[in-house]
């Protein structure tokens, strides 16, 4: 899937890319071009084309002729060029995901003065790197991202690199789809659960009526019909395919390593509207890194992220065998697959795929504290993963099935994860370095995640985007953003050009992200210093909600003379 | 002039105010075309054959609407028509509307009846949306020219069996002010439907179906069908497919 798109301006970067490839440094990924290089001018070509996913071809939108876009490798402290040219006949733009720039160069038309590159035209972005760590970039125009305009970033650290690890491997998680997302949104807008094949039906009232007696099954669903809500939307879109480096489970993409090796996996999650679960039976996962930000690591046996995250993480297999590196969507729809091997060609099982939760009362922000877990209002702890216990004390739900079944999952935090093993919890997040700013937040800022699923309209605060009322800050200011999500589905929130500080128990090392998920009917609160002024986008990074109006204006204003 | 002139007057202008409501309402649509925010569907929810004692009968209801959360514009219609027969009933709707609530569309427009004969203009109002308990509800009220009101309220509700086994019960009912005796129409409850569809969706946008349709006429209504030799009641089986283009 290479293609002639990606032009490099200095051969030597492209020498030095193979020579660090083969002193085993890092690896490029099989069929792409990365670039080490000390300073770098590219050259960015956007094009349509085709690709091939498990052997079925389909239309993309490609940059640097390839899905995903190359792995652009940068150094801390660098000034990268890069001229982006619009080979289709439809605007386009380049958004640098996570990156502290300034505000033209962000990519994100209609916000900082910057104006989407029209067909034929070429945009020079010119940013000096202020950080290390993982990023990605993306489009941020027309639902081209979910057309193939994703690729990752990886910035070395000019200091030392606290992660050590032998082998340093992107892995780019993204769901595709045959379909143009103009007709998705369509059909989303005609029935907003247009694409939900795991509705509530009578064979399950039945079923259910078996396991907790009639009038439960009849009052459960009675609760959620009197409020026009299904307690099956856990995604809003199906029929993916879901891509490991643009590689269906089939096409099986696989890394390699040496037994006793350490591997460090970038875990990018480029998907449109997906949230994954991802773990690699047999390896404990050391997480090192949270949207390119190190923490203090923490070893787990999986994690959940939303759309817009990343995390790094470090494993030891130490056997001469493959692990396989699965990632389940939340509503089980599917599942991205790939390969830790000491070989290519081997293929290690793949594991039974984990039970589908349902919705509960509490992820509508109905339980009031009754269930006693009360994450609202206490920061992210028990925002994502509030672990195995939350909400199961409700209806009856949660005990093993009568019928000796496995234990059925409840509520949107519930990945089913088994007993004695660990999942990736917000709390566990832990910042590597002290915060650096330790004032107290002046003021707070609402940020009321709003919308309605039966008409498919999203927005923040009740007014979708284009009505917006946007968010407005002083430069200096250091204010908390208390995001309240009055909806039943998860909202994975971006805020470009400024990190916020997660609080999540963490004291003054909480951790810096760029994207904060806010489960449904949750309270998550982060602190932000408001030190890059410009006009910044603010919305939820799960594509059509950002599509339908589920994002504001974030404005930074500048200092006074 | 007479009080009964000026009242024919005043509905010749009725016909024409309803005809500018939709300028007004169209103006969201319009500014949401610009940012490519305009959306449209059409779908046939029935298209069906009835069988039953007597003339078979083809029936449809089919609606298509173009634009944006807040402001639509539908166009609607509906008919029968009895195996070799002339046309029994064939209405068309063209409504503009916003949304008033989460879940509710309020609607203004024209309707447009071409059997049974005499052809009728109406005004429409009608309230449009999604009640508690998943249904969905219309309850419309109508002005003719010639003056005469009457009101129709609807309601349907989808029961999955499975993900693509549906059964959809629906119901309808008519009511009048006034008797038309030339259109067979009673004053008070004209007439009620009852229908009964179980419909399997191969994909969303195709869904044949099989079920039962019960009519019956009340009061005068039922008088009047009696007059012409027809049957207050009816009951039919249904053969159709459901349509989402």
């Amino acid at each position: 899937m290479t293609g002639q798109g990606f032009t490099c301006c200095r051969r030597r970067a492209l020498q030095l890319a193979g020579a660090a490839a083969i002193a085993g440094t890092f690896s490029i990924h099989p069929g792409r071009r990365s670039f080490a290089t000390a300073a770098g001018e590219y050259g960015l070509e956007i094009t349509a084309g085709r690709i091939t996913v498990d052997g079925v071809g389909s239309k993309a939108i490609m940059m640097g002729g390839s899905v995903p876009a190359p792995t652009l490798r940068w150094r801390e402290g660098e000034e990268v060029v890069i001229h982006a040219t619009n080979r289709l006949d439809v605007p386009t733009s380049i958004h640098w995901h996570g990156l502290l720039l300034e505000g033209v160069m962000d990519g994100a038309p209609g916000f900082n003065g910057f104006v989407a590159i029209r067909p034929g035209e070429t945009w020079t972005y010119r940013f000096k790197l202020r950080q290390s760590g993982t990023y990605w970039y993306h489009s941020h125009s027309a639902m081209q991202e979910q057309q193939g305009m994703y690729g990752a970033i990886v910035i070395e650290p000019t200091g030392r690199e606290p992660v050590k690890a032998d082998r340093d491997y992107v892995v780019v998680l993204s769901d595709h789809t045959r379909e143009d997302p103009r007709r998705v949104l369509a059909n989303l807008k005609i029935d907003a659960g247009y694409y939900n094949y795991q509705k509530r039906t009578l064979i399950d009232f039945f079923r259910d009526a078996g396991r907790e007696g009639f009038w439960n099954a009849l009052t459960d669903r009675l609760h959620w019909a009197e409020m026009r809500m299904d307690p099956t939307d856990l995604a809003d879109v199906t029929g993916y395919t879901f891509l490991v480096n643009g590689r269906g489970p089939k096409d099986n993409w696989t890394a390699l390593f040496e037994p006793g090796q350490r591997v460090r996996l970038r875990f990018i999650n480029a998907s449109a509207m997906s949230f994954f679960d991802v773990r690699i039976p047999g390896l404990a996962m050391t997480v090192v890194s949270a949207d390119g930000q190190n923490v203090q690591p923490v070893r787990v046996d999986e994690f959940r992220f939303g759309p817009g995250e990343t995390y790094d993480v470090v494993v030891l297999p130490r056997e001469d065998g493959a692990f396989t590196i699965f990632a389940e969507p939340i509503d089980r729809s599917g599942y991205a697959r790939a390969t830790l091997a000491p070989r290519e060609g081997m293929e290690g099982p793949i594991p039974e795929r984990r039970p589908r939760t349902i919705l509960s009362m509490a992820d509508m922000g109905m339980d009031h504290g009754e269930t006693g877990h009360g994450s609202a209002d206490r920061g992210a702890g028990h925002g994502m993963h509030g672990g195995a216990g939350m909400d199961h004390a409700a209806m009856g739900h949660g005990a093993p099935a009568a019928d000796g079944g496995p234990r059925r999952p409840f509520g949107w935090a519930d990945a089913a994860t088994p007993p004695g093993t660990k999942a990736l919890d917000y709390a566990d997040l832990r910042a590597a370095t002290r915060n650096p700013d330790d004032r107290e937040p002046t003021h707070e800022i609402e940020v009321r995640l709003t919308g309605i699923m039966e008409r498919y309209m999203w927005s923040v605060n009740g007014r979708p985007f284009g009505k917006e009322e946007p968010i407005r800050v002083r430069y200096g200011d250091r204010v908390r953003l208390k995001f309240v999500n009055t909806t039943m589905m998860a909202h994975p929130m971006h805020l470009h050009g400024m990190f916020v500080e997660l609080e999540n128990g963490q004291g003054d090392r909480k951790p810096r992200k760029h994207v904060v998920v806010v489960p449904p009917g949750r309270t998550v609160s982060a602190v932000l210093t408001a030190n890059e002024p410009g006009e910044w986008p603010f919305h939820c990074h799960l594509l059509y909600h950002m599509e339908a109006g589920m994002m504001t204006r974030f404005v930074v204003e500048p200092k006074l003379a | 002039m007479a009080p009964t002139t000026r009242w024919n007057e005043a509905r010749r202008y009725l016909g024409a105010a309803v005809a500018v409501l939709p300028a007004l309402v169209l103006g969201g649509p319009a500014r949401a075309a610009e940012t490519g925010h305009l959306f449209a569907a059409m779908q046939v929810e029935q298209l069906e054959y009835r069988l039953k004692n007597g003339a078979n009968v083809l029936a449809w209801d089919a609606h298509a609407w173009v634009g944006t959360d807040d402001h639509k514009a539908w166009l609607e219609t509906e008919g029968e028509k009895p195996n070799g027969e002339r046309l029994e009933q064939g209405e068309f709707r063209l409504l503009f509307g916003r949304r008033i609530s989460d879940y509710f569309d309020g609607r203004v427009g024209i309707r447009y009846d071409v059997a049974p004969s005499p052809d009728r203009g109406f005004a429409v109002f009608s309230l449009h949306g999604l009640a508690p308990y998943w249904f969905e509800v219309d309850a419309s009220a109508f002005v003719s020219h010639e003056g005469e009101v009457s009101a129709r309220f609807s309601a349907d509700y989808e029961l999955l069996i499975t993900q693509r086994m549906i059964l959809q019960p629906s119901m309808e009912v008519d009511l009048a002010a006034q008797s038309v005796r030339e259109r067979g129409l009673g004053s008070g409850l004209n007439d009620l439907e009852l229908g009964l569809r179980l419909r399997y969706e191969f994909v969303r946008n195709f869904a044949p179906y099989v079920g039962i349709h019960w009519e019956r006429k009340f009061g005068g209504t039922a008088d009047l069908a009696r007059e012409e030799g027809e049957d207050a009641e009816d009951l039919a089986f249904v053969v159709g497919v459901r349509l989402l283009l």
